[in-house]
């Protein structure tokens, strides 16, 4: 090893006596290491036991469950309960499992998360960027809605979905999704879009771009962290929304939630822990995974709105 | 021909008036700075002339047409702004190309430009980059070449060089002189720095509340100040004032008499009233010069601040602030007693109460 890479010996003969010199030595195991890392542990561990619980009953067979020790893990590990929870579970009459409320899931989430981010991603673009006449009361307006108690306004949907002949169909859904997402993701993206310099804008008019040009090529481009965080918003809170799923929803249209609670509720025979069990995880895999990919960019998006705002 | 003509423009926000009844007249080729502190209206007016505010009355024309409707795309303008506002996503050709590829400009024509803009300003080896991989410098060099590009005769900067260190500063302050008489358009140039304004324009607007205070030459600008607020604006360290009467032929305030023989009068002749006389620390004479002079004097050196090629010596005349500019080589220290002379055709008089010009 050379002089120059090893420090001790540059140390060595130009200082005599023991100086401070270079990087603060750390301690490991100091005090304050031990507070917050021990708090850290314990506190994920209470997160994590309940998932933990979860994941071995629903790899065990009820006989192994019906010996209570709930931590322990399977002996016998089988995935039966997953493909019962999938495709055999009961609900009343049906007895297709969890499959059907996932598909009709996935045919309220994407087209309620597109929908609601375009529209809202340009009321927010319109809103930062064209000063339009009677901007103001209508972001008031919005705000406002988005403080306004979901149970007030259920039973007027309703009215107005039967209108509209859209009561009870998986696109009335959609449309209450929509409409429900628009408050907090129209202020979501307004703020973002004021954090943007307004010379940018300035210099696009100048460049002879309009309201449409100016938002596909000069905004869209350079708002991805953005549109993530909607994305995670919209897909989590439409994912797992139950209310409006069981009011405006007829059974055969029914989320996987709202299956999810029939599965679990349901009162014949005995109940299959790990079925159950299985068909939570089920559930909550959407949500997880969305948050496992996109976590990084999530928490970008969060501070790049928070920092200039 | 104007190029940029301006008529009675008015401009509130809510309640607050920013641009008050402004006319103005921009000649074909001429470089006008519109110069002022913040808050004066003078970004405000240029985003007016852009299109890109609009007033509450008065008109703007632009090569004789009335562009006051207009969009700004409309108006045969280009604009470089204070932070560049490149577009971040589009490398540097894209960012040229942008307003022209809206425009629908041919193919051909696009490359034409690109190619000639890229030359002028010598960005060519940089066209393939994103602006996040340019120097403050090259940045604003491509927000130029985006003006550039559009081939259009109003050139608008709206304070393009404060982004910049001071040494960049002035290597594209030049590149932009060299520029306008290469191009010969017009150019509205907005600063607050009037070091760029004295040494680019043809002509300075100073801008106060909304309104122009004094239009002229950076020449007329500096020598002959139309009221104390230019006065004071242009010059550092600014100028000393002191406040006395003018009687007959001379300027009297305490011991101090000022003969106004040379001096020339903004309306032909001496008025008495009370006035206030402003003298720029430069145009102070020290040394055996001060012999020669109609007005002599003797003060004492409070605080001496070497700069190099100046020093700046702080005084006392008359019990007011008075600040001297010496040569760089002037040894004067502390508490010495310094004799100044004072050339009365050198001197601005303004009205006390008026602050006109006198």
């Amino acid at each position: 090893m050379s002089d120059s890479t090893n420090p001790m010996a540059r140390r060595d003969h130009t200082h005599d006596s023991v100086e401070p010199d270079g990087p603060r030595p750390r301690h490991r195991l100091s005090g304050r290491n031990i507070m917050i890392y021990g708090t850290l542990i314990m506190i994920s561990l209470y997160y994590l036991l309940p998932l933990y619980v979860m994941v071995v009953t629903s790899l065990k067979g009820m006989p192994e469950i019906r010996l209570g020790s709930i931590f322990a893990p399977p002996v016998d590990i089988t995935f039966e309960p997953w493909v019962k929870a999938w495709s055999g579970a009961c609900t009343g009459l049906n007895c297709d499992g969890l499959s059907r409320g996932f598909w009709n899931s996935v045919q309220i989430l994407v087209p309620s998360t597109l929908l609601s981010i375009a529209i809202a991603s340009v009321n927010g673009y319109a809103l930062a960027n064209w000063r339009f006449r009677g901007a103001d009361v209508f972001f008031t307006i919005l705000i406002i809605g988005a403080f306004i108690p979901y149970q007030v306004m259920i039973y007027p949907i309703v009215i107005l979905l039967r209108e509209m002949g859209l009561y009870g169909s998986l696109s009335g859904l959609v449309l209450v999704h929509t409409v429900f997402g628009m408050p907090i993701l129209t202020l979501l993206f307004r703020n973002y879009f004021t954090s943007v310099p307004v010379e940018l804008f300035k210099a696009a008019r100048v460049d002879g771009a309009g309201f449409w040009r100016i938002y596909l090529s000069i905004m869209l481009p350079m708002s991805l962290p953005i549109f993530v965080v909607a994305m995670i918003l919209q897909v989590t809170g439409i994912w797992n929304d139950f209310l409006f799923g069981v009011i405006y929803t007829r059974p055969e249209n029914y989320p996987m939630t709202v299956q999810l609670n029939n599965i679990v509720n349901s009162v014949q025979g005995v109940k299959e822990y790990n079925v159950n069990m299985a068909a939570t995880l089920l559930t909550g895999a959407v949500p997880l995974l969305v948050y496992f990919v996109s976590g990084k960019l999530f928490v970008r998006g969060i501070a790049a709105g928070a920092v200039k705002g | 021909m104007n190029s940029v003509e301006i008529k009675h423009l008015d401009l509130q926000f809510a309640s607050i008036k920013v641009l008050q009844n402004l006319n103005l007249t921009v000649s074909k080729g001429e470089f006008l700075v519109l110069l002022g502190s913040s808050g004066c209206g003078k970004s405000t007016l240029l985003n007016c002339i852009a299109g890109l505010l609009e007033p509450t009355s008065g008109q703007i024309h632009i090569h004789g047409r009335n562009v006051t409707w207009d969009e700004p795309s409309e108006r045969g303008i280009g604009m470089v702004f204070q932070s560049y506002a490149l577009y971040p996503q589009m490398t540097v050709e894209g960012n040229l190309t942008f307003g022209l590829r809206n425009a629908k400009v041919p193919k051909d024509e696009i490359a034409r430009r690109v190619e000639r803009a890229a030359e002028v300003l010598q960005i060519k080896p940089l066209l393939k980059r994103k602006p996040a991989a340019l120097s403050g410098g090259q940045r604003q060099r491509v927000a130029i070449g985006r003006a550039l590009v559009r081939d259009v005769d109003v050139f608008l900067f709206d304070e393009p060089l404060s982004n910049l260190d001071a040494k960049l500063r002035a290597d594209l302050r030049v590149e932009i002189k060299r520029l306008h008489q290469q191009l010969e358009n017009t150019m509205i140039y907005v600063t607050h720095d009037q070091i760029e304004a004295m040494t680019l324009a043809d002509r300075i607007a100073i801008l106060k509340d909304g309104k122009i205070m004094q239009l002229g030459t950076p020449d007329e600008i500096y020598n002959r100040p139309l009221n104390r607020y230019v006065a004071d604006f242009i010059g550092s360290p600014s100028m000393n004032f002191l406040d006395g009467e003018v009687l007959g032929d001379s300027f009297l305030r305490g011991d101090l008499i000022l003969p106004l023989s040379d001096y020339r009068f903004a309306g032909g002749a001496s008025v008495d009233c009370s006035a206030t006389i402003g003298i720029r620390p430069e145009h102070i004479v020290t040394g055996e010069l001060v012999e020669g002079m109609p007005i002599r004097s003797e003060v004492v050196v409070e605080m001496v601040e070497p700069m190099g090629s100046d020093t700046l010596v702080y005084t006392r005349l008359e019990d007011t602030p008075f600040h001297i500019r010496m040569d760089g080589q002037a040894r004067v220290r502390q508490h010495d007693r310094l004799a100044i002379g004072i050339d009365p055709a050198r001197t601005s008089l303004f009205d006390t109460t008026t602050e006109e010009r006198l």
